[in-house]
């Protein structure tokens, strides 16, 4: 199974970076090797609709887990339409978190906020 | 001869000087584009108001027809297309109605529905044709709006036209001053209000248009917004102290110009400075 988090640095000692769709990277873990490997998100800087987009690139790498801080409305329809189970995470690294969801320690999202579109 | 009234920040007087400007021409269209909030036809009281409504397009997709090839999805440069479950969803508050998704698709799956977002007010006010844009509550973008009321605008070319725009200098402002000849910033004089009107200054310089200042509520003209003009060589069209008689005409819904035989000349001078600016 693919887990998806959107992350701060390349590495896998990284932080989880706090924003979704404007995060720099993605690390995508595969549970069954235990091997991650770091997408750049290509959303980061467009100008609307990124969280629509950044889901899109988890679709499309088939994650089935996303593991994050928060998550706007319309990511949350495409992950959710996608089948994509979005948990909270608890913990500030990556690999941390990781842990935490695979011993059951996390609980999925029911609140997603509306865009920002451009406020803080 | 067509005016753009804008300025960075609310509350700075773009309706007043808008308004009053349209009341002191002969004849002249006014069209408020601030449709978030229009308030010119609270001054200028509209008769015979007739209205339209104003819709953009949302594709529609017939999952018949769709052969799941998402170039629509990668197209979507506003990412208003997400591809989930080989289907493309479209996202309505990201669209800006582009007509590029049902362009691109070769199995002709696209259709693009009518949702009205807002509609058009046109009605006369003695002299003045008055044209207000509303958007309807909860609708992400006024823009369609905009241009929809712009496209009113018959009048011959050496007739008036003052557009009010909205405040800021976002996309909305930037539709509005589009067919604009010669733009008006209204500033005040406070640090604030600099920081806004540098950002809309930088926005008309960078669309080559010519602007000219309205120092509104001004007081002795060492401002930081009148230093701004002196160093950038910007006209400083007149500067508009505040007195409590205009803050109670305004107050009233009536307008400064027909109340008041200085403001009236003092709205003329600015018309008369402007077309001379244009035609030089």
């Amino acid at each position: 199974m693919k887990i998806a988090i959107p992350v701060d640095e390349k590495k896998m000692s990284t932080c989880v970076c706090a924003s979704f769709g404007r995060t720099p990277f993605y690390m995508l873990y595969n549970t069954e090797n235990e091997e991650a490997i770091f997408l750049d998100n290509s959303a980061a800087n467009a100008q609307g609709g990124a969280g629509i987009k950044a889901a899109q690139i988890i679709i499309d790498e088939h994650a089935e887990v996303l593991l994050t801080a928060s998550c706007g409305e319309n990511a949350a329809a495409v992950l959710n339409a996608a089948q994509i189970k979005i948990y909270k995470i608890t913990e500030s690294t990556a690999k941390e978190n990781i842990a935490a969801y695979i011993s059951g320690k996390l609980v999925p999202i029911t609140e997603f906020h509306a865009g920002f579109h451009g406020k803080q | 001869m067509k005016i753009a009234i804008l300025s960075g920040k609310g509350g700075t007087g773009k309706t007043f000087v808008a308004v009053n400007l349209a009341a002191v021409a002969e004849k002249a269209t006014y069209i408020d584009c601030d449709v978030e909030e229009p308030n010119g036809r609270l001054f200028l009281k509209p008769q015979d108001v007739r209205t339209e409504t104003v819709c953009t397009h949302l594709p529609c997709f017939d999952a018949q027809k769709c052969t799941a090839c998402r170039r629509c999805v990668d197209f979507c440069r506003f990412n208003a297309l997400a591809f989930v479950a080989d289907k493309p969803v479209v996202f309505a508050d990201v669209c800006h109605s582009c007509g590029g998704c049902a362009l691109i698709c070769s199995a002709d799956a696209v259709t693009e529905i009518e949702q009205p977002i807002g509609m058009i007010e046109c009605g006369m006010y003695e002299n003045v044709k008055v044209i207000t844009g509303i958007l309807d509550l909860g609708k992400a973008s006024g823009v369609p709006i905009i241009k929809a009321a712009l496209e009113l605008v018959a009048s011959p070319a050496d007739e008036l036209t003052v557009i009010d725009c909205p405040p800021g200098s976002a996309c909305t402002v930037m539709e509005s001053v589009r067919v604009a000849d010669y733009c008006i910033l209204v500033v005040e004089p406070t640090i604030f209000g600099l920081h806004n009107f540098k950002m809309v200054y930088q926005l008309v310089s960078l669309l080559g248009k010519r602007c000219g200042v309205i120092v509104n509520k001004a007081d002795d003209g060492s401002s930081p917004s009148d230093n701004f003009c002196q160093m950038h060589k910007i006209p400083v069209l007149c500067r508009i102290p505040y007195t409590d008689k205009l803050a109670f005409i305004g107050a009233y819904a009536q307008i400064a110009c027909q109340k008041d035989e200085k403001t009236k000349e003092l709205f003329q001078q600015i018309l008369e400075t402007v077309y001379s600016e244009v035609a030089g």
